[in-house]
């Protein structure tokens, strides 16, 4: 048999059916529901008189509207609150395989709740009505955003209409410096390739560097596979992915996990399989990374400057950064390090999990939030993120700092609850988007690490986390 | 999706060029959790003195007497017609939703904008592209003569006019067979139950745990 990449493989394994013009229908193994994308879809179905077709494949949270403070006060937006009671009563209506409401131990963001249940298996077909569940890619999974009329048509009938995506091998190889985490890597990559050089491809991401990081860590950067205009992201099976996946609340166990197991060691692209493109990255020259703009590409590192559109020819990418600048209150040529910021935010599917919860406490350790910062939010991904932060002590360690301890959800990565930026204030985030207005209309985001948002936040303006250690 | 035969209907004119999607349902009826319920909201800015909020029970809202709508011999139309550029400006699929929940099933002009008129077939509406001398003489006779009504057969593509005369109409082959037996993307899909289900099956059989 030829070789095969990994996407090929799970592609081939989920076809029901292909016309004649490469449009297939797509099983679909697992369905993820929040509140946001889902209340059309839901009434739809019932409109139409339709049922779910497996509500065992459905797991689902509140976490786009839910208040990361206050929960005995419940949620005070009334339009917020309705869409959390409309996903209570459609899951009480409906059924599912696990749900996890508002104020539940195990709520949390979609993304986040989805492995650490391990719900989300290798090998399968995830959706979700949300961008960022490429998220899931990090276990082998074929893992796509879908719109809420697509969450209509997946509930409908198990399956989505996709045309398949060409390949992109992303290779990483060698070890990255200290203080250089998957964020470093993955915002790297986005500047490399941009943020349509992924668009039309599945993304898989490869090579030592990527083999050597945690789940955690390929979570990270499968969820920005998104950013760089990817559809899906992918790593392969080895024992890290098995190790994580052990003993997780919905994973397989005993004849069933060996079962699973060897299938999902065959979860890799075959050797000599072949991409229609392949882009290469050495770890080692990979420096800590801070965005500059209002994209995502729009990236420099932490001893960099603000570009100067003077030096750019195309007049096009000339007023991008232009605009971009105006809206950033940046003026070219300032050193990164001398930008200083009003807000920290340490959170989002892309940066809430333990792992970086432990990156960002190591560098607060024994320091204290700078006068210049109004706010430093700290938002673990989920409850159990949150547990195990304080079993460990990390909660102490920020609250020492001064910085804040919230209830988890998705708060300031898209301030659709009460966690926003004011206009113009400039914040440090550990979130995946950057756009204009994302974190609060007139807001200014800065996309870094966890441990580079920690570093504002104690120095009150962009630091190099290696100086600080 | 509500399969579309024939429908005999009262008609009502509406009698404006570039009738744009924010004129159909205003943006303050977007945050809303639904898909329905937006009948009492379509053309709200036109059809009520005060501005509409949403949630509002509409019921008792003062209406604007001089909106064809609101006048009691187009009480209860299916059909509307409607001048050049029907559905212009913004792509949002609350504009069909509006029209299909206040009870509209076709609408009739000389031109529609392109993504509106692509939004609803999937909605269950029927828009009907004729000539402009032909919709002329529509509005003429609609508002000549009280009770109106228009027989729009699917399948024969026909407008038939109360004095007999046949208009034949053009519609896209595909959206005509999905219209007329009320499938939508899901129906389409669901036409394929049996090889989903048979699929599902084997997967069960090769790989349990992706089903407990
Ligand atoms: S954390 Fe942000 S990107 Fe992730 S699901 Fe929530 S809103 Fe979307």
């Amino acid at each position: 048999m030829e070789a095969q990449t990994l996407y090929e493989k799970l592609w081939s394994s989920h076809v029901v059916h292909q016309e004649a013009d490469g449009t297939a229908l797509i099983y679909i193994d697992r369905h993820l529901v929040h509140e946001v994308t889902s209340p059309q879809a839901f009434e739809g179905l019932k409109l139409a008189g339709r049922k779910p077709w497996r509500i065992s494949s459905i797991v689902a949270t509140a976490d786009h509207n839910t208040p990361t403070d206050h929960w005995d006060l419940g949620i005070q937006d009334p339009v917020s609150r309705q869409q959390v009671e409309t996903l209570d009563s459609n899951m009480r209506e409906v059924g599912s395989l696990a749900y996890f409401p508002f104020k539940d131990l195990r709520q949390g963001i979609i993304h986040v709740i989805g492995p650490e249940n391990g719900t989300t298996l290798p090998g399968m077909t995830v959706v979700c009505g949300d961008s960022h569940t490429s998220t899931h890619g990090a276990f082998a999974c074929l893992a796509h955003g879908i719109g809420t009329s697509e969450v209509e048509h997946v509930m409908a009938t198990q399956c989505l209409l996709q045309k398949r995506s060409k390949t992109m091998l992303v290779r990483v190889d060698g070890v990255p410096g200290r203080g250089v985490t998957a964020k470093d890597i993955v915002l790297a990559i986005i500047g490399r390739i941009g943020t349509a050089g992924g668009t039309g491809y599945a993304i898989e991401f490869g090579g030592s560097a990527i083999r050597a990081l945690s789940m955690e860590g390929r979570m990270t950067i499968c969820n920005m596979a998104l950013e760089a205009g990817a559809r899906a992201g992918l790593v392969a099976v080895d024992e890290t992915t098995i190790a994580y996946l052990e003993g997780k609340p919905f994973a397989p166990r005993d004849a069933a996990w060996d079962q699973a197991v060897a299938y999902w060691r065959t979860l890799t692209s075959d050797e000599g399989a072949v991409f229609d493109k392949v882009v290469e990255l050495d770890a080692a020259t990979i420096e800590p990374q801070v965005t500059w703009g209002t994209s995502p590409e729009m990236v420099t590192t932490i001893g960099g400057h603000v570009p100067d559109p003077a030096k750019v020819d195309d007049p096009t990418r000339r007023e991008g950064m232009e605009r971009a600048l105006k809206y950033m209150g940046l003026v070219p040529n300032t050193p990164i390090s001398e930008i200083a910021v009003d807000q920290v935010f340490i959170g989002s599917c892309t940066n809430s999990r333990i792992e970086d919860l432990r990156e960002a406490a190591a560098v607060a350790k024994g320091r204290t939030k700078a006068g210049n910062v109004r706010r430093v939010l700290v938002v673990p991904g989920s409850g159990l993120v949150k547990r195990q932060a304080e079993a460990e002590g990390l909660h102490e360690v920020f609250l020492a700092a001064g910085f804040e301890w919230r209830e988890p959800g998705c708060s300031m990565c898209l301030a659709m609850n009460a966690d926003r930026l004011e206009p113009g204030e400039r914040c440090a985030s550990t979130s995946n988007r950057n756009f204009e207005g994302r974190q609060g209309a007139g807001g200014r985001t800065h996309l870094v690490s966890p441990a580079m948002a920690a570093a504002a936040a104690v120095t009150g303006h962009f630091a190099d986390v290696r100086e600080l250690n | 999706m509500k399969p579309f035969t024939v429908l005999e209907a009262l008609v009502a004119p509406l009698d404006r060029a570039n009738v744009d999607t924010d004129a159909i349902i205003p943006k303050q009826f977007l945050k809303s959790i639904k898909r329905s319920g937006f009948g009492p909201n379509l053309f709200d800015e036109w059809r009520y003195l005060d501005v509409g909020q949403p949630g509002q029970d509409s019921t008792n809202r003062p209406k604007n007497p001089d909106f064809v709508l609101n006048q009691p011999r187009y009480q209860g139309a299916q059909v509307l017609l409607a001048r050049d550029n029907f559905g212009c400006g913004s792509s949002r699929e609350h504009a069909p939703w509006a029209m299909e929940d206040y009870g509209f099933r076709v609408i009739i002009g000389p031109s529609f904008a392109d993504i509106f008129f692509n939004n609803c077939f999937k909605n269950g509406l029927l828009p009907i592209q004729l000539p402009a001398a032909e919709v002329d003489e529509l509005f003429r006779q609609c508002e000549a003569t009280e009770g109106y009504q228009l027989k729009v057969d699917l399948a024969a593509q026909t407008v038939v006019r109360p004095d007999g005369k046949v208009i034949p109409f053009e519609v896209d082959p595909f959206r005509k067979e999905c219209l007329f037996n009320g499938w939508d993307d899901i129906g389409l899909t669901l036409r394929h139950a049996d090889k989903i289900r048979a699929f599902e099956e084997q997967r069960r059989l090769q790989h349990p745990y992706y089903f407990s």
